[in-house]
């Protein structure tokens, strides 16, 4: 087994695991948001019309995206914005740090950016001696709890509000024993206004940006993005190079599907169009690549670049919800952050894509028709096949495609698996196969679908 | 130069062009507008106040709201609210600013969204920093889905334009909806002609 400097995801699910009221609580809260999703899917007729059209946009994307970025960069110039172009993650970080030095700024107010967990921003900034305080407040609560976020939509959505109230009350003075979310929400309200009123940078995500008019959207239900940017001399963007689409009213198509696919709501309370700095203010847009350029160079795999980060997938993953999102050890977590991460570190990742049942459920409920389960199951191959695959994974997927290339040897390891289940069931259900660590076995049924056939076709 | 590196990187990888699709088009079942929009508005939090014509506003904005600092660009409202806001504004001077009563361009059924440009709005910060946020919005303002919207919204020209649908919220903690999270607590929704 290739050696790695942490643990892996089914040793991280172990740890969640301990505490099995919360993995239900996780499991159910998780599968009410996809529930909400449903509804609001339900709710206008044309929602596979429109995820059909939206796959069909980001396919023209990737595949022009080359001019998509010169013609968002012009307009964006024209615009009174300033551009730079990150190869990666340290240049991003780099480029960051010289615009708060070139206006002598030790202290940022930054809204949602999953780019910048990627890049690690935070950190590289502490050391530099630099303060950020993240605005979103579940964003806000797992920086006072020094944890990644574990969900790209609902970053603390792994905390119980008693936890959330202890935090508080060390961090921000409420009442011990507090937990009414109200209370803690309105705790924060007054605490962020004080930063959003005094910080002159800030920095936020991008969600979409629009090649023909050079102008960035913003989607957040909490308004955080808005108070920064607006309250602030300089507003900082940064976006992967993947978040441009071709026009203006293409936002139509992407704008129905992105809340309704996260949390179920109709849109997001604000939909922010930036075109052009403010009077006076200095607006930057960081452009940065990060390994998606190599990603749009693997076949495969390049539609995970399509991604608009809905979260759909993690909502209704049954491996998602019952591991939580530091089981992924990788900013996005989930299906997608699954497919997206090997291609940053294969080694580093190789767990990440055995992490799954490949029900497929992640694609069905993707806005942009990702083909998710398909490219798990090919990171897979090119994980064993590349030698990342932990020894007792790539045996047993070995002794899985012998017998599933051999008719004879698939039958006869279906009627014996069968008798083991009836009169053995030991020799499955033990130690050595970790699945069977909270279930019971199933009945085995009398004969295969094969046996079955053969005896009723007439 | 990264630029020239990643565009370099980017052609090379990219697959053959493929055509951008038919737009989904604007002919989806949309009901009663009227009653659809005022319907999601509440269920996102927001309230809808039906008034005959902008002159009954300020009597309602007594009822409603317990006064302070108003804001309002529109002429009806000159005697109870402040309207000399301007780009040039210091924003962090629009701190205490209780109430806030903006005309959007229009209004979208389907989300309960209002478009509204930067032109409107006074200063960028005021629709997010006031404490509580109303929206006067006609009958005829009102259009089906987003894609009406963005047809509307066409070669606009703005600076900063947003869709705001509803209040400020926040659901981080145990998925409890809490209204209120860094923008305005309230929003409200007067229909003329309702």
């Amino acid at each position: 087994m290739m050696e790695r400097t942490h643990k892996d995801h089914a040793q991280l699910s172990d740890v969640f695991n301990e505490d099995e009221p919360r993995v239900n609580w996780h499991d159910e809260t998780l599968w009410w948001v996809r529930q909400k999703r449903d509804r609001a899917a339900h709710g206008i007729p044309e929602f596979e019309l429109l995820r059909e059209t939206a796959s069909q946009i980001k396919n023209n994307v990737l595949s022009n995206l080359s001019d998509y970025l010169v013609q968002f960069e012009a307009n964006a110039l024209a615009n009174g914005i300033i551009v730079h172009w990150a190869a990666n993650a340290a240049e991003h970080n780099r480029i960051v740090h010289s615009i708060l030095e070139k206006h002598d700024v030790k202290r940022i107010v930054k809204s949602k950016s999953m780019l910048t967990e990627e890049c690690h921003l935070n950190e590289y900034l502490g050391g530099q001696g630099i303060s950020v305080v993240d605005s979103d407040l579940g964003e806000l609560i797992v920086q006072l709890a020094k944890e990644p976020p574990s969900h790209i939509v609902l970053p603390c959505i792994h905390k119980k509000k008693e936890e959330i109230g202890e935090i508080f009350h060390r961090h921000l003075g409420t009442e011990k024993g507090m937990s009414d979310p109200q209370v803690l929400t309105e705790t924060a309200r007054q605490h962020l206004r004080e930063t959003f009123l005094t910080r002159r940078i800030a920095l936020t995500g991008v969600n979409f940006a629009i090649a023909e008019t050079g102008e960035f959207v913003v989607c957040t239900n909490e308004g955080n993005a808005d108070m920064g940017a607006h309250l602030s001399d300089v507003h900082i963007a940064s976006m992967g190079i993947e978040k441009l689409i071709p026009k203006r009213k293409h936002l139509g198509v992407f704008l129905r599907l992105l809340t309704r696919s996260a949390t179920g709501q109709p849109v997001t309370t604000y939909s922010s169009h930036f075109k052009t700095p403010r009077k006076g203010q200095e607006m930057h847009i960081i452009l940065v690549d990060n390994g998606r350029s190599a990603q749009l160079g693997r076949k495969e795999f390049r539609n995970s670049l399509k991604c608009i980060r809905c979260g759909a997938c993690m909502n209704t993953c049954p491996v998602y919800r019952r591991s939580g999102g530091h089981s992924y050890h990788n900013a996005i977590a989930g299906p997608i952050g699954a497919i997206l991460a090997p291609n940053l570190d294969m080694k580093e990742y190789a767990d990440l894509p055995f992490a799954s049942t490949l029900c497929g459920s992640c694609s069905n409920v993707c806005p942009v028709k990702i083909d998710i389960h398909d490219q798990l199951y090919k990171w897979r191959q090119v994980i064993v096949q590349e030698g990342y695959a932990a020894t007792v994974k790539s045996v047993s997927m070995k002794a899985m495609a012998f017998t599933l290339s051999s008719p004879a040897l698939y039958r006869f390891a279906g009627k014996s698996g069968r008798l083991f289940l009836k009169y053995a069931p030991f020799a499955v259900s033990n130690q050595m196969n970790p699945w069977y660590k909270q279930r019971e076995m199933p009945e085995p049924p009398a004969e295969s679908f094969g046996e079955w056939y053969k005896k009723n076709r007439n | 130069m990264s630029r020239e590196k990643i565009l370099a990187a980017v052609a090379a990888n990219q697959p053959a062009s493929q055509p951008l699709p038919p737009d989904p088009g604007m002919n989806f079942p949309a009901g009663d507008l009227v009653e659809k929009f005022a319907a999601v508005v509440t269920a996102i939090g927001a309230r809808v106040v039906g008034i005959g014509s902008v002159a009954e506003i300020p009597a309602r904005i007594a009822e409603l709201f317990q006064g302070g600092r108003i804001v309002s660009f529109i002429p009806e409202l000159a005697e109870i609210a402040e309207n000399d806001i301007s780009p040039a504004t210091d924003p962090h001077t629009l701190e205490n600013v209780d109430v806030t009563i903006l005309q959007p361009h229009f209004a979208v059924a389907e989300n309960g969204a209002c478009w509204i440009t930067e032109d409107l709005m006074g200063h960028r910060v005021l629709p997010f920093i006031t404490q509580h946020l109303a929206m006067v919005v006609t009958a005829e303002q009102i259009v089906p889905t987003m894609h009406q919207a963005y047809d509307r919204i066409a070669e606009g020209a703005y600076g900063f334009a947003a869709f705001i649908a509803g209040p400020s919220k926040t659901a981080d903690i145990e998925q409890s909806l809490v209204l209120g999270a860094h923008g305005p607590r309230s929003m409200t929704i007067f229909l003329v002609g309702l």
